[in-house]
């Protein structure tokens, strides 16, 4: 269960970022891979128990989940990519072991309160 | 997003704090000269009984030593310090991985100019740990052919994280009918390129040609060429 690990990094983040805009944050927009090692759900569940009682309670965590993007060197092209399983280009089938994307675990935006 | 808010771009990785904590030690240990090796794998594939081989038969040519990471006990550093290196257990309490401030800390004291490789061995657990860079040259994951040859496809992201493959207890995989080239397509599938081995700690089969490599590993890492990379 890392994940509660996350919810409190990601608080602790965001709680520094406030502190610089002087704001109440209405919400946190995270970038979430599906190679982050990070389940979406279990991330939900830790940030919900990990916010009560803090300065973030109300503040909601909404998550864009970010697709596997791989480049193949044979077709000379980027493709995303099925799963996480099979890191294969989909196209040629060619092994693809350039990820360029889905690795994401990022706080990318905040909304503050005017 | 209500009327009365506005966007702030922040782009942070959450685990900033360990990234920079992570570059600090990596920047410590190339310094030093120090190799640090990482190993993951599930409860009971048999880390501390590679690594006891491994330490075992890297002393009398190079100065070792390890650190390993347990949820309570400290049961593995018993073993290893028969490998009589300088063992030091980090029992993590509720925490199911190891972080790179936990290895920074358990490093107070100790002199890396004084060490050509340090072991990392982390808890046993093959989820958690694959989040958090440690710092290390080459993370291993480990797994036993009891585990069955479809664990990468269970795991792809600490197999994907990782450098290294290593399948142990190779001595029992007549006797489990271990499947080593399905186990080998597994490994390719989460992370074309895997570097694999093969071996038993209890036997010595297939230990040297791992031990090479990781010899080979470490002097390039040592060449000019990389510490200006």
């Amino acid at each position: 269960m890392h994940e509660l690990s996350i919810a409190l990094s990601i608080l602790d983040l965001v709680e520094e970022e406030a502190e610089r805009q002087r704001g109440r944050v209405a919400a946190v927009h995270l970038k979430l891979g599906r190679l982050s090692g990070v389940v979406k759900d279990a991330l939900v569940s830790a940030y919900d128990m990990a916010r009560e009682g803090t300065s973030l309670a109300q503040t909601e965590l909404v998550i864009e989940e970010v697709p596997l993007l791989a480049h193949c060197s044979v077709c000379a092209a980027d493709h995303p990519l099925v799963s996480i399983q099979d890191l294969r280009c989909p196209v040629c089938g060619n092994p693809t072991p350039d990820i360029l994307s889905g690795r994401e675990l990022e706080v990318y935006a905040i909304e503050v309160e005017t | 997003m209500s009327v009365n808010s506005r966007l702030v771009q922040v782009r942070q990785h959450v685990l900033k704090k360990n990234d920079v904590a992570a570059r600090a030690l990596r920047a410590r240990f190339h310094e030093a000269g120090t190799f640090v090796v990482s190993l993951v794998s599930s409860p009971g594939a048999g880390k501390t009984a590679f690594l006891e081989k491994v330490l075992g038969s890297l002393r009398a040519r190079y100065r070792v030593a390890a650190l390993v990471g347990d949820l309570a006990t400290d049961n593995d550093a018993q073993p290893l310090a028969r490998a009589q290196v300088p063992v030091k257990q980090i029992i993590t309490g509720t925490v199911c991985h190891l972080e790179a401030e936990m290895i920074a800390n358990a490093l107070e004291g100790w002199r890396l100019d004084d060490l050509d490789f340090l072991f990392l061995e982390n808890v046993g657990n093959l989820v958690c740990p694959s989040t958090f860079d440690l710092g290390e040259d080459l993370r291993l994951v480990l797994f036993s052919v009891t585990e069955g040859e479809d664990k990468p496809l269970k795991y792809p992201t600490i197999f994907n994280t990782a450098d290294v493959a290593i399948i142990t207890k190779m001595d029992l995989a007549e006797a489990t009918e271990f499947d080593a080239a399905a186990a080998h397509r597994s490994i390719q599938s989460v992370r074309p390129g895997m570097e694999t081995f093969e071996l038993s700690a209890k036997t010595g089969q297939g230990m040297e040609p791992w031990l090479n490599f990781l010899r080979c590993s470490q002097q390039n890492a040592a060449s000019p060429q990389r510490q200006q990379g």
